[in-house]
């Protein structure tokens, strides 16, 4: 029985992961950029629900879509100040430019709400699930936040496969001088997935903070890094795949920590993450690829 | 070629900066300490010349604070500097320290040794004398050592391991950790709170491993037995159910959580989704959990904790010190700045035992400093009757507090 | 005759190294002697040779080797504390200077030692799968160090991956490693001296293995794998070497970075990701593959928040900005074009009055 709720405890802290996965691990499939500030944009969206929700008592359907919106603006904004004048340049710079805008984002947060925790109020207000007697629970959030990841992961890959932006956006995934020589313009494809990642990273910000209600200007870091962990472990630029890594890494460190050892469950959720990555150097979901002379 | 201009053109650049902008130290003193000190010369001088006004001269005190200002452990950092300049600012209305009026200053470690050396040094480039930090235990430990080298007197408000205060410059105002775990293991087994104890804590941090290992060993004393001793890393510190499903399927009555609340916060609200309650005891860190803006007090409730500050103490020493932090800063202080609150009105209790004056060398007044902190006895936020002794650790009794209806109340 | 032109300019450009290095040395001695050093940039003097050292041997990986690794700052955790315990065993019964150098040799060793074991496996890898591998080995180090007790009494060693109860030291033990808290009470023996030496040593290192033909076979592989093994270069063996060469350096850094400080933890800080990708910054600002660049942006970004201590609160806030604005500079093909033309105009302007 006991497993049973250290499994359960795995997937709610592995749905989380997996939510801000799917924003990374988009955004890396179609800029082909590690958006290191990504973490920080769920940190922005969780101050706005934050102050929206408990500081000025709006409902939280304003809240979310304040954040929503107000995230995918800083996204895009961001993509267009520090990014784009970068598109051509090594995808070093690029790296580095993210942690730039990374930095500057926490210590602007940190700036304007100061250092003391907030406690986030959950914006779920579904009752946990009682199996076998109250013997196992499983929190609202962790429904929701499953249920919302399978939803994002469904339309993602509909909107993808289905639109014409979509399709523009594999198109520049898979060769982006092709895709301009075909007439897409690769600027606003790029500018179209920044917006989307960032959206979801506010849908993201909403789940995390509901799940782990202390918010300082440091959240976002933690889960950013966790979440680009599972994006590679899943296969990174496959969406179907972050989910995966996303749940395979929370089960996998929750049962460490209950089976091996609490204090290396760190060390040993990366040991797996290596071992992985030796056997399928693309991850669990990656496309081969191919070498090309 | 234009490269090598280029870096030729950096190195000069380097070259001279090193030599050049060093001495620009930081430039923040405290303004309000600024302007009382012009109103004080201005007052005196109307008041005659004929008595000798010791802060004619020009001389002042200056003290410097390090903390972690930026970072995830800013909340601390900013609390000590907050707590340090608040009681600077009421010394200086109050006419300073012997007469004199004190500069203060403050620099930020990012919670990193080699960060707080810099720190250390730049406050030395401004001419402190005297420093109130570090606030956190492994830059204290670094900073110690240089503060050593400069025969500078230092008190940490906050540096709980043992080895901050190993120096003979150096004091504290918080307890050590060992203390800490001792007691907390000895009021459990005193009043039979539990046997069977569950600790949850953070293996990667000095405080929260070196009070687990002093209770872990006391607890044998008192006959408790230590049924899970689970830890997390600050890479992992979300998720807690893990932790506590161990300690609730071993059996434990009480979980002693010894860390911050910022974490303890997310294991109360965990454990109540969990449906389990069992007690929960906390150490100092643990205070300021019910300053948490927005965080359901009602979790906390029946929430023990071994604390030398309590924030809504009735005494009106910490009535005065949270109203006029809540003023100035915003947010309930939590037990770092009350710690340097009283670090600031301890230093001015030794000078003033020792009748120093600003115009005395950094060295003299740490060796004036040394003898007098064996004198004083201070009564603070933090404790009454305070004493030092030479290894530079405080005499006082930590208060054991419970919450109930929302709010502390003192157990026995 | 190419050749002999190359081999002018190989001297000239590494002749600038480490001129530019002897004379900041001498500079800095001599600001030192006439006491016209601030107590800050006194204390900076060891980490900057130490951020020095960690940029040049990352740079032998991301620019001659062409790999990315996040995992630099484990090699220095590495590094640190093997020489930091030697040096806390050896405490009081040899000669600090001495201690230092055989501490120093002893990181090194032990660095190349976790260089290879992690080369070996991760070697395979490419591009960004690489990169995180290299940080998830940063993190295994980094936690198992913050897992680790060590103890010595009468009887020997003591070791232990849970408390330090469960070291059961007898009387007058003493704990030589405390899990979190780590190593405390190094001998402070890093001296800048040490640290100018140490860093012409990595330079020489590593400019000579760049320039060396096993230095050519590396950035062959880098530059076209395939061709390179089918002209017969052995792929696996070079990069492993470059990848080691460069762990050793970062594990003499570690050590240098161990002596200068009485404690050493291992923090997020210290030696997590964040400080592997501030040694990256430092490499990719210098300019990919550029030595020279490396040792100056290191020297640059660690003066630069020290230097801006004056703003307070918006010290970092500053120094993130400048971190953007300075990549837009020197990376952007367009800022790249600006300089160009500015350049340009100059060139002709001058050109105009020596005509007239």
């Amino acid at each position: 029985m006991s497993f049973m709720s250290y499994l359960i405890s795995g997937i709610s802290l592995g749905s989380v992961y997996a939510i801000i996965a799917l924003g990374y691990t988009m955004v890396y499939g179609i800029a082909k950029m590690l958006n290191f500030a990504h973490g920080d944009i769920i940190m922005v969206g969780g101050y706005v629900v934050f102050i929206t929700v408990s500081t000025m008592g709006l409902p939280p359907a304003v809240g979310i879509l304040a954040a929503v919106v107000i995230c995918t603006i800083l996204g895009v904004t961001v993509e267009r100040v520090a990014y784009r004048p970068l598109r051509d340049a090594s995808p070093l710079a690029v790296l580095i430019t993210a942690i730039g805008v990374s930095y500057l984002l926490q210590n602007l947060a940190l700036l304007l709400f100061g250092a003391d925790t907030k406690s986030f109020t959950s914006v779920i207000t579904m009752e946990p699930l009682k199996l076998a007697g109250g013997q196992l629970i499983i929190s609202g959030e962790t429904i929701v936040t499953i249920l919302s990841g399978i939803v994002v992961m469904v339309c993602l890959t509909l909107f993808i496969n289905k639109t014409k932006t979509g399709q523009a956006m594999l198109a520049v995934s898979e060769d982006r001088g092709a895709a301009t020589l075909m007439g897409i313009n690769v600027n606003k494809t790029i500018s179209v997935t920044f917006a989307i990642g960032s959206a979801l990273a506010a849908v993201a910000a909403v789940l995390y903070c509901s799940a782990y209600p202390a918010l300082t200007s440091q959240t976002g870091a933690m889960p950013g890094i966790k979440a680009f962990v599972a994006a590679v472990f899943g296969g990174i630029g496959s969406i179907p795949g972050a989910m995966i890594g996303g749940i395979l890494l929370g089960v996998i460190e929750n049962l460490s920590k209950a089976y091996i050892s609490s204090q290396l469950s760190d060390a040993i959720v990366f040991s797996v993450l290596i071992i992985v990555l030796l056997v399928r150097p693309t991850g669990i979901m990656g496309r081969k690829i191919s070498e090309k002379v | 070629m234009k490269r090598k201009v280029l870096s030729l053109t950096l190195a000069a650049a380097m070259a001279a900066s090193l030599a050049a902008c060093g001495s620009s130290g930081s430039g923040s003193t405290t303004e309000a300490a600024a302007t009382t000190a012009a109103a004080e010369a201005e007052e005196t001088e109307a008041a005659g010349a004929e008595t000798e006004a010791p802060a004619a001269d020009g001389a002042t005190w200056k003290i410097g604070a390090i903390g972690p200002l930026t970072g995830g452990t800013a909340i601390y950092g900013q609390a000590v500097v907050n707590g340090a300049e608040l009681a600077v600012n009421e010394i200086n209305a109050a006419g300073g320290i012997n007469g004199y009026q004190i500069e203060y200053n403050s620099a930020d470690d990012e919670n990193d040794a080699e960060k707080a050396v810099n720190a250390y040094n730049s406050l030395k480039d401004w001419g402190m004398q005297m420093l109130v930090g570090t606030t956190t235990s492994n830059p204290c430990i670094a900073v110690a050592d240089k503060s050593m080298a400069d025969n500078m007197f230092q008190i940490t408000p906050s540096g709980s391991a043992v080895e901050c205060a190993a120096n003979p410059n150096v004091f504290r105002v918080c307890f050590a950790d060992p203390d800490q775990g001792a007691a907390s293991a000895q009021y459990i087994g005193e009043h039979k709170l539990a046997t069977k104890v569950a600790v949850i804590y953070d293996s990667s941090d000095v405080y929260s491993s070196g009070i687990y290992t002093k209770f872990a060993q006391e607890a044998e004393n008192q006959g408790l037995e230590i049924v899970a001793a689970e830890a997390f890393t600050a890479d992992s510190n979300k998720d807690f159910t893990t932790q506590l499903q161990k300690a609730k399927d071993a059996g434990a009555e009480l979980v002693f959580l010894p860390f911050y609340y910022t974490e303890a916060s997310l294991v109360l609200t965990q454990a109540n989704t969990m449906g389990w309650e069992p007690m929960f005891f906390g150490c100092d860190g643990m205070d300021g959990i019910l300053g948490v803006e927005n965080f359901d007090t009602s979790l906390a409730e029946g929430l023990m904790l071994l604390t030398p500050f309590a924030a809504d103490a009735t005494d009106e020493l910490t009535v005065n010190f949270v109203s006029s932090y809540e003023e100035q800063y915003g947010g309930t202080p939590n037990q770092f700045a009350a710690d340097a609150y009283d670090a600031v009105y301890i230093i001015k209790a030794a000078l003033e035992d020792a009748g120093a004056t600003p115009d005395m060398s950094v060295s003299d007044i740490c060796e004036a400093l040394k003898t007098s902190m064996l004198n004083i006895t201070v009564d603070g936020l933090t404790g009454t009757g305070m004493t030092w002794n030479e290894a530079g650790e405080p005499n006082k009794a930590p208060k054991a507090v419970k919450i109930e209806n929302g709010a502390y109340t003192a157990m026995e | 005759m190419k050749t002999t032109k190359a081999k002018k300019n190989f001297w000239l450009g590494s002749g600038l190294t480490y001129g530019m290095v002897i004379v900041a040395y001498i500079l800095v001695e001599i600001a030192l002697k006439t006491g016209h050093m601030s107590s800050l940039m006194e204390g900076l003097l060891v980490p900057l040779c130490t951020y020095s050292i960690l940029a040049v041997s990352l740079n032998l990986v991301v620019g001659i080797s062409g790999e990315l690794s996040l995992g630099h700052a484990g090699f220095m955790c590495v590094g640190a504390f093997s020489g930091a315990l030697f040096s806390k065993i050896m405490k009081g019964s040899i000669d600090p200077t001495v201690s230092l150098i055989i501490a120093i040799l002893i990181g090194a060793a032990v660095a190349a030692v976790f260089g290879i074991l992690i080369g070996i496996p991760v070697l395979r890898l490419r591009g960004d799968y690489l990169a995180i591998v290299t940080l998830a080995f940063g993190e295994i180090i980094k936690n198992i160090i913050n897992a680790i007790y060590l103890g010595r009494d009468a009887n020997g060693f003591h070791f232990s991956m849970k408390s330090e109860i469960e070291l059961g030291l007898g009387e007058g033990g003493e704990t030589l490693i405390k899990g979190a808290q780590g190593i405390t009470g190094t001998p402070q023996a890093s001296t800048f001296t040490i640290g100018v030496i140490l860093l012409l040593i990595t330079l020489f290192i590593v400019i000579n293995l760049v320039n060396s033909r096993t230095g050519r076979a590396i950035m062959a592989i880098r530059d076209n794998r395939i061709a390179a093994e089918s002209i017969g270069l052995n792929v696996t063996k070079y990069k492993l070497l470059a990848f080691s060469v460069s762990a050793a350096l970062a594990g003499v850094a570690g050590v240098l970075y161990a002596h200068n400080l009485t404690t050493l933890a291992a923090l997020p800080k210290n030696f997590g990701y964040n400080q592997s990708i501030m040694i990256l910054v430092f490499v990719v600002l210098g300019g990919i593959g550029n030595i020279r660049g490396s040792v100056i942006a290191a020297v640059v970004l660690t003066l630069l928040p020290e230097l801006l201590r004056g703003l307070n609160n918006y010290r970092m806030l500053i120094y993130a900005i400048v971190l953007i604005a300075l990549m837009l500079f020197n990376s952007s093909p367009k800022a790249i074009e600006i300089r160009e033309r500015i350049a340009e105009s100059f060139k002709q302007k001058r050109q105009a009055k020596k005509e007239a």
